[in-house]
């Protein structure tokens, strides 16, 4: 049951961190077309080396959410009755709807996967900038223009925020790593990785919908 | 000179209270809350002698008492168990519920009084559950393994002090389970952590480390408890505080175990 759990963990930590590298390529759109339309180009140039690692990332989540899933399970049948009256002392509402917020982080993913990196979706605009490349920047302008688009994407984010709030300083603890000193010092950062994170990629849709700064022109 | 002021009389005037308690004839049944005023109940008197006054009157009318656990009744024996208003041990911190008083409550207060709820402690009778799987986990490594003989010198083993506060701090679990009734996961993380611990901070517990982790980790699974979602609410009902740091040390001793050999084979007789 420990090592299951130390399983969801360290998948945790192995998507976080591809969480804070993702996202410094998603605010590259504040550089303007050129920033990112460069940088995809040269995630594209990697070949199979990035088809590689996109299946690692995949196989990572795959694990992560069916050993969660099987954790979960097993915890909700060693508590098959509830209190008729339930009060929590210190339980967080970010701790105690983990699944909710994975399960709809999930659905995000599979969404965001279809859209901007298979162009499945019908609002995707393909068009190739005046270097030849693909302008990712036009893309993620016109889809998260649409109201419904940006919506969608800010409810993930608070749902990430909400997972990773609860998560990174439950992951010292599922690892062995917290005692009363470095109890204040996870928290901390659980908070403030989750609050940046969700500032950085909530900024995206915002500025987007608004037409401020690059997104203007 | 000016008169000293008078302390104001301590007011002692008797509480009703309207209780609505969980009933259960046998572990089989399924139960059901039944409502009881508590009358004549003086801020004096502990949550258990509450309910001795209203199993005197339940007794007087020639209806079943409620059944509850209970021994010491001075907080350090961990038999008396029960959630009260959703709280287990009625949350006055680091407080049984038998050192629980009623001058917590005010007159005409509505109390929830339910049992442990978790599938590894099935209710027996009205509030009283089997918590014999407590002691399974410890049967299966909760203790060392040595030759009995001469009481051994005073400092033979030296033991630094801050490992010796770290096993004190962890070995003053009574075994209420209040941790697993408090768990929404009904893990039982919180006792067998301070146990694993407890041996594991200490030279005479370091011998067998691993095997006694991996046994009682699989005594725990075996027994139906939970996993722990990291929700520390076991720690903030812990009528001893025992502090969460001492499920990090399980898990990090569980993984540690997971690299050495012999690991799950706890059988210290057969060496």
């Amino acid at each position: 049951m420990i090592g299951r759990k130390a399983l969801v963990a360290a998948t945790g930590v192995v998507m976080l961190l591809f969480v804070l590298a993702h996202s410094f390529g998603a605010l590259s759109v504040f550089t303007g077309p050129n920033g990112i339309n460069a940088y995809a180009q040269a995630l594209q140039n990697l070949g199979p080396l990035l088809l590689a690692f996109r299946a690692v990332m995949v196989f990572v989540l795959i694990l992560h959410v069916t050993f969660a899933i099987m954790v979960t399970a097993t915890n909700w049948k060693a508590k098959p009755d509830r209190y008729a009256v339930r009060r929590t002392r210190v339980a967080t509402f970010a701790g105690e709807t983990m699944l909710w917020s994975g399960l709809l982080l999930l659905a995000f993913i599979v969404c965001h996967i279809l859209q901007f990196t298979l162009h499945a979706t019908p609002d995707v605009v393909i068009r190739i900038d005046a270097q030849g490349r693909l302008d990712v920047f036009a893309m993620m302008r016109e889809s998260l223009r649409l109201a419904p688009v940006s919506i969608a994407y800010l409810i993930a984010m608070s749902a990430l925020f909400l997972h990773l709030f609860h998560g990174i300083q439950s992951v010292s603890q599922t690892i062995g790593l917290l005692n009363e000193k470095t109890k204040p010092m996870f928290q901390i950062a659980g908070i403030t990785l989750s609050t940046l994170l969700l500032l950085g990629y909530g900024t995206i849709p915002l500025m987007i919908l608004a037409g401020m700064g690059v997104f203007g022109k | 000179m000016r008169p000293r002021k008078q302390a104001a009389p301590f007011e002692r005037r008797n509480m009703t209270l309207k209780l609505i308690v969980w009933r259960q004839k046998n572990p089989d049944e399924k139960g059901q809350f039944e409502t009881y005023t508590a009358r004549n109940i003086t801020p004096d008197h502990s949550f258990l002698e509450m309910l001795d006054v209203v199993n005197e009157e339940l007794i007087r009318e020639g209806k079943n008492p409620i059944a509850f656990d209970h021994d010491c009744r001075e907080g350090i024996c961990g038999m008396c168990s029960m959630v009260v208003n959703g709280i287990a041990h009625g949350g006055h911190e680091r407080t049984t519920v038998c050192q629980l008083h009623m001058r917590k409550f005010k007159n005409g207060d509505t109390i929830y009084i339910e049992p442990w709820r978790a599938r590894a402690f099935p209710i027996l009778f009205d509030l009283v559950t089997d918590r014999s799987a407590l002691d399974k986990i410890i049967e299966a490594g909760g203790y060392i393994s040595c030759h009995t003989g001469g009481v051994p010198d005073g400092n033979d083993i030296l033991i630094s002090k801050t490992a010796g506060d770290y096993a004190m701090d962890a070995a003053q679990c009574i075994g209420c389970g209040a941790c697993v009734a408090a768990c929404p996961n009904g893990a039982a993380m919180l006792f067998t952590g301070a146990k694993v611990s407890h041996f594991a901070a200490l030279p005479q517990g370091q011998v067998e480390a691993p095997e006694r982790v991996a046994a009682m980790v699989k005594a725990m699974q075996e027994c139906g408890f939970g996993n722990c979602s990291n929700h520390y609410e076991c720690e903030a009902v812990c009528p001893k505080g025992i502090h969460t740091k001492f499920i990090s040390r399980m898990n990090r001793e569980f993984l540690k175990a997971l690299f050495k050999e012999n690991t799950g084979t706890f059988t210290p007789s057969e060496k």
